[in-house]
């Protein structure tokens, strides 16, 4: 190992000793395959001799086998890990390597060039201080080293390594290395990167690696390792105190602690603290520690507060210093890393995750997409995989906040999906779109259960969503005319109807189609507000909007109505002539023939067209809904 | 106290995975297989939840045939009033006395530990497990996830998994879905070692040489621990100091001859050390990626 073998074999102890007290650096490396970018960690691995022997014997075999280097040994193999991307010969994923010296560990976030880069380098980006960013010398600045820049510093990472690499290739020449450096601090300097250390290198050979070079003795820097080994990168982290509640500890009733890790300042005992969104404050009592009470907690640490008052903080919530506060919003200004096969879509209802909580929220129309490559803001309805745009971000509730370039684990956020639950998309926060504590709701004596009260009924949404063609129409005309005979106070909302007036700006994408019924479940729910039984009939092809439409009114005044007909039958029937002109290609986006449709998993009422008539179908409805006022 | 050193950032992570787990899943568990690492584990549970108990149960898929001094010592940690500890073993397996002397390792180790695991977190639905896997141990493993999510079949499909972006861990999942958490992640095997002596953390006597009854089998000393061990012929097992590097099932893992009959002769014999951690477990050598498919079949 890298590790002075003499001082193992003579004083473990003392050797030990001098180790507990490395610090931890995190970095990300940027390039291509072509750059050299594996062989580089591989060498970092290697010449710190972190290599084990059988690793070594299978690089050896390998290397001859698959290696590229005509069987000396091609270290790109010794970090290039699943199966299958070991037969395509590229790295498809973020991969984390490891290896250290005396003086440091090091964390290495290894992500590739190609496929994907945008989702697995931003990932990689959000934990490290540092990034070294590869330059083959005889290309000099490409478009990747652009759009890795631009990720390096989006993300808020303070320090470069430009790594100008393959400088044998080039006879070690100074004046292709001064020239590279030139270009790209000039190009550095618009994204407000600062420290920058380049170095000439060839990985392949070994040069400032982690030995001086001594075919550029032009070259007076350090190398690579001895710079890794040396930088200070915490220098920034001395900001207010910040502590997101991650677990409230209550082992018994004489003690209530709350546990979580300081992403922000420190803490001590005595400190005056504010807990938001709440507000209260108190002054912190003890700082719990398994190890026994600490006289101050720093970043990063994970520790338990208790508070001198009986104050109430839950999971999310976020202790703070009391005389330095977070802003407290519920919409803001953000940058938006899509990350799915799945487009974002405006208006539909996602969650966001920032720090311990989870938050509904909603997405607007991007203000603009940030082409990578260019760094031009190109106009855009959505956001597809590997999309970055800046958008309005507007959240169920209000939650404590910092911007993004201000504190990483105070302003970074994910978005993560309702119905799959998979990870969709990330994020930074910079400012508020307004102060929550600005906006109160007002205070309203008249609501909706008076409303409801003088119209003797329970507001209700009955929400009838079906293929086209399907009778939602004709059954809902029915269900409002036999509560109209009932003496109830009714409206139907229909999908067609509202396309002539409030939705008519929409087309028939994904995107449009979401906020035809966001708009629609909208409207509804005011109507349920001022007390009336709402009939919807809206294709409505996609069950999350299905569900917004649900969380919007509540539970327990929707109504689900499935009104199923198979396509066959709606399309034999073709009442308007639609399934034939989508059939000619006529109408693209057509639901049920080239636009999908998502079946209702557990609708409160399931109509089958073909075993039922339209009148029993309105007959079962109305008693589903009047069993509602009971 | 200025800055944290890296053991303190890995423990503090470690912490704050660990909460995160439970506070994200409904039941979570926590897989305890009485190695170094399991002792680390159970040693930073207790730091995260302190004063608290560690708000999960202890899983123990067993296989009948771990070391004696495993049992010996996981029965002590199940006496230990904070933690409540689930020993599981696959009744199949029992049933059909499958061993790894006439089943095989390949079959042994499916049967009794990835399908048992599989049984037990159905059984008891738990929908988090905590592991004690790490990035550092094996080429496939580097790209794993801290919350690793998989199938209600418990398989792990490479497709799937979320992006993890600063500290934030998405753990949610939809029904018959689970999550596998590895709080140990970003740990070496060195961070490990140096953890254990720093905090003075208990561990099974096997790790330290002692004379122990051995024979060689495939260019592996393999410990005769009890007298299921099917002796060949004239075979007669020979007293050698050695230790073991990982632990598994007795007949499965293989002894290193070593002097190293302290905690510190250890490390410094890692130190020096020229084979890796998991060369002496059996089931890696089974085929090139084995580890991979393993993974992608349910073995933790």
């Amino acid at each position: 190992m890298a590790h002075s073998d003499a001082l193992i074999a003579e004083d473990i102890e003392a050797y030990l000793a001098s180790h507990e007290h490395k610090t931890l650096l995190r970095f990300i490396t940027c390039g291509s395959v072509d750059d050299g970018k594996s062989t580089l960690i591989g060498r970092l691995l290697y010449e710190s001799k972190l290599v084990f022997e059988d690793h070594l014997a299978a690089l050896e075999r390998d290397s001859k086998a698959v290696g590229t280097q005509g069987g000396d040994l091609d270290f790109a193999l010794l970090v290039d890990g699943l199966a299958a991307e070991r037969e395509q010969g590229i790295t498809i994923d973020v991969a984390y390597r490891f290896f250290s010296t005396e003086k440091r560990k090091f964390i290495v976030a290894d992500t590739p060039g190609h496929e994907q880069y945008t989702r697995n380098m931003v990932t990689g980006a959000s934990t490290a201080d540092l990034a070294v960013i590869l330059i083959d010398g005889r290309q000099g600045v490409l478009t990747q080293t652009r759009r890795h820049s631009f990720l390096v510093s989006l993300l808020g990472i303070r320090h470069v390594v430009l790594a100008i690499n393959k400088l044998d290739l080039v006879g070690y020449s100074q004046d292709v290395f001064d020239s590279i450096d030139l270009d790209y601090r000039r190009f550095a300097a618009e994204l407000g990167i600062k420290d920058i250390q380049t170095i000439p290198m060839s990985a392949l050979k070994g040069d400032n690696v982690t030995e001086s070079s001594t075919n550029m003795p032009w070259y007076t820097g350090p190398t690579l390792m001895e710079h890794l080994e040396t930088i200070v990168v915490d220098e920034g982290a001395t900001g207010p105190f910040r502590f997101p509640v991650q677990w409230v500890n209550r082992p018994d009733l004489d003690f209530r602690g709350f546990s979580g890790t300081v992403v922000g300042g420190a803490v001590r005992p005595g400190d005056r603290v504010r807990i938001l969104p709440s507000g209260t404050e108190s002054n912190v009592e003890r700082i719990v520690t398994f190890d026994g009470d600490l006289d101050e907690a720093i970043e990063n640490q994970s520790v338990t507060l208790t508070l001198t008052d009986e104050v109430d903080a839950s999971r999310g919530d976020v202790i703070v210093a009391a005389d330095d506060l977070p802003a407290v919003a519920d919409q803001f200004e953000a940058t938006v890393v899509w990350m799915s096969e799945d487009e974002m879509l405006p208006a539909r209802r996602y969650l966001v995750k920032v720090g311990a909580q989870t938050v509904g929220a909603t997405i607007d129309h991007p203000k603009h997409r940030i082409d990578v490559n260019t760094l031009e803001h190109q106009a855009a309805k959505t956001l597809g995989l590997n999309d970055i745009g800046v958008a309005n971000l507007y959240l169920d509730r209000p939650i404590p906040f910092d911007a993004y370039s201000a504190n990483r684990d105070m302003g970074g956020f994910v978005v993560i999906d309702r119905l799959t639950n998979a990870t969709v998309g990330a994020g930074m926060l910079h400012f508020a779109l307004r102060r929550a504590d600005n906006v109160h709701w007002q205070a309203v004596e008249v609501d909706r259960a008076a409303r409801a009260g003088t119209l003797g009924q329970a507001p209700t949404v009955v929400w009838f969503t079906g293929l086209s063609g399907a009778g939602k129409s004709t059954v809902a005309n029915l269900v409002e005319r036999k509560l109209f005979a009932l003496g109830r106070s009714t409206y139907l909302l229909d999908g067609d109807n509202l396309r002539h007036g409030i939705n008519r700006d929409l087309g028939f994408t994904t995107a449009d189609r979401v906020e035809n019924v966001r708009r629609t479940a909208e409207v509804a729910a005011l109507m349920a507000d001022a007390g009336l039984i709402v009939l919807v009939s809206l294709i409505s092809p996609y069950r999350a909007e299905r569900r917004m439409a649900r969380d919007l009114v509540g539970d327990d005044a929707f109504v689900e109505v499935y009104v199923d007909t198979p396509l066959e039958v709606a399309e034999a029937r073709d009442r308007k002539g639609l399934y034939a002109k989508a059939r000619r290609g006529e109408l693209p986006n057509f639901t049920g023939i080239d636009a999908p449709y998502e079946e209702p998993e557990e609708p409160e009422v399931h109509v089958r067209t073909v075993d039922m008539s339209a009148e029993e179908s309105a007959d079962r409805i109305v008693e589903r809904v009047l069993g509602i006022d009971r | 106290m200025t800055t944290l050193t890296h053991l303190q950032r890995l423990e503090a992570e470690s912490i704050h995975i660990m909460r995160e787990a439970v506070s994200e899943a409904e039941r979570p568990v926590m897989l305890y297989s009485v190695g170094k690492d399991s002792s680390v584990m159970l040693h930073l549970a207790a730091k995260a939840f302190h004063p608290s108990p560690p708000p999960f149960p202890l899983l123990h898929v067993d296989t009948t045939w771990k070391f004696q001094d495993m049992y010996a010592f996981r029965d002590k940690v199940a006496a230990d009033p904070r933690f409540e500890l689930i020993v599981y073993q696959n009744p199949e397996a029992i049933e059909r006395g499958i061993n790894p002397f006439d089943h095989g390792s390949g079959v042994h180790t499916d049967i009794w530990k990835t399908e048992g695991l599989k049984q037990a977190l159905d059984l008891y639905k738990f929908d988090l497990a905590v592991g004690g896997a790490r990035r550092d141990e094996e080429k496939s493993r580097a790209k794993e996830r801290i919350f690793s999510i998989r199938s209600a079949q418990h398989r792990w499909d490479p497709k799937r998994q979320r992006p993890e972006l600063w500290r934030l861990y998405n753990a949610r999942t939809s029904p018959g879905e689970s999550v596998r958490t590895f709080p140990l992640s970003n740990w070496t095997e060195l961070d490990v070692w140096q953890y254990i002596h720093l905090e003075n953390i208990p561990m099974v006597p096997l790790y330290l040489a002692a004379p122990r009854p051995v024979v060689e089998r495939d260019g592996m000393l393999i410990m005769v621990d009890d007298d299921r061990f099917p002796l060949a012929p004239g075979e007669v097992p020979e007293m050698r100091k050695v230790r073991f590097r990982t632990l598994g099932c007795y007949p499965l893992t293989g002894a290193v001859e070593s002097q190293a009959d302290t905690l510190l002769g250890v490390i410094q014999e890692m130190l020096l050390t020229t084979t890796s951690e998991r060369q002496g477990r059996a089931i890696d050598h089974d085929s090139a990626g084995s580890m991979e498919k393993k993974k992608q079949e349910g073995y933790f």
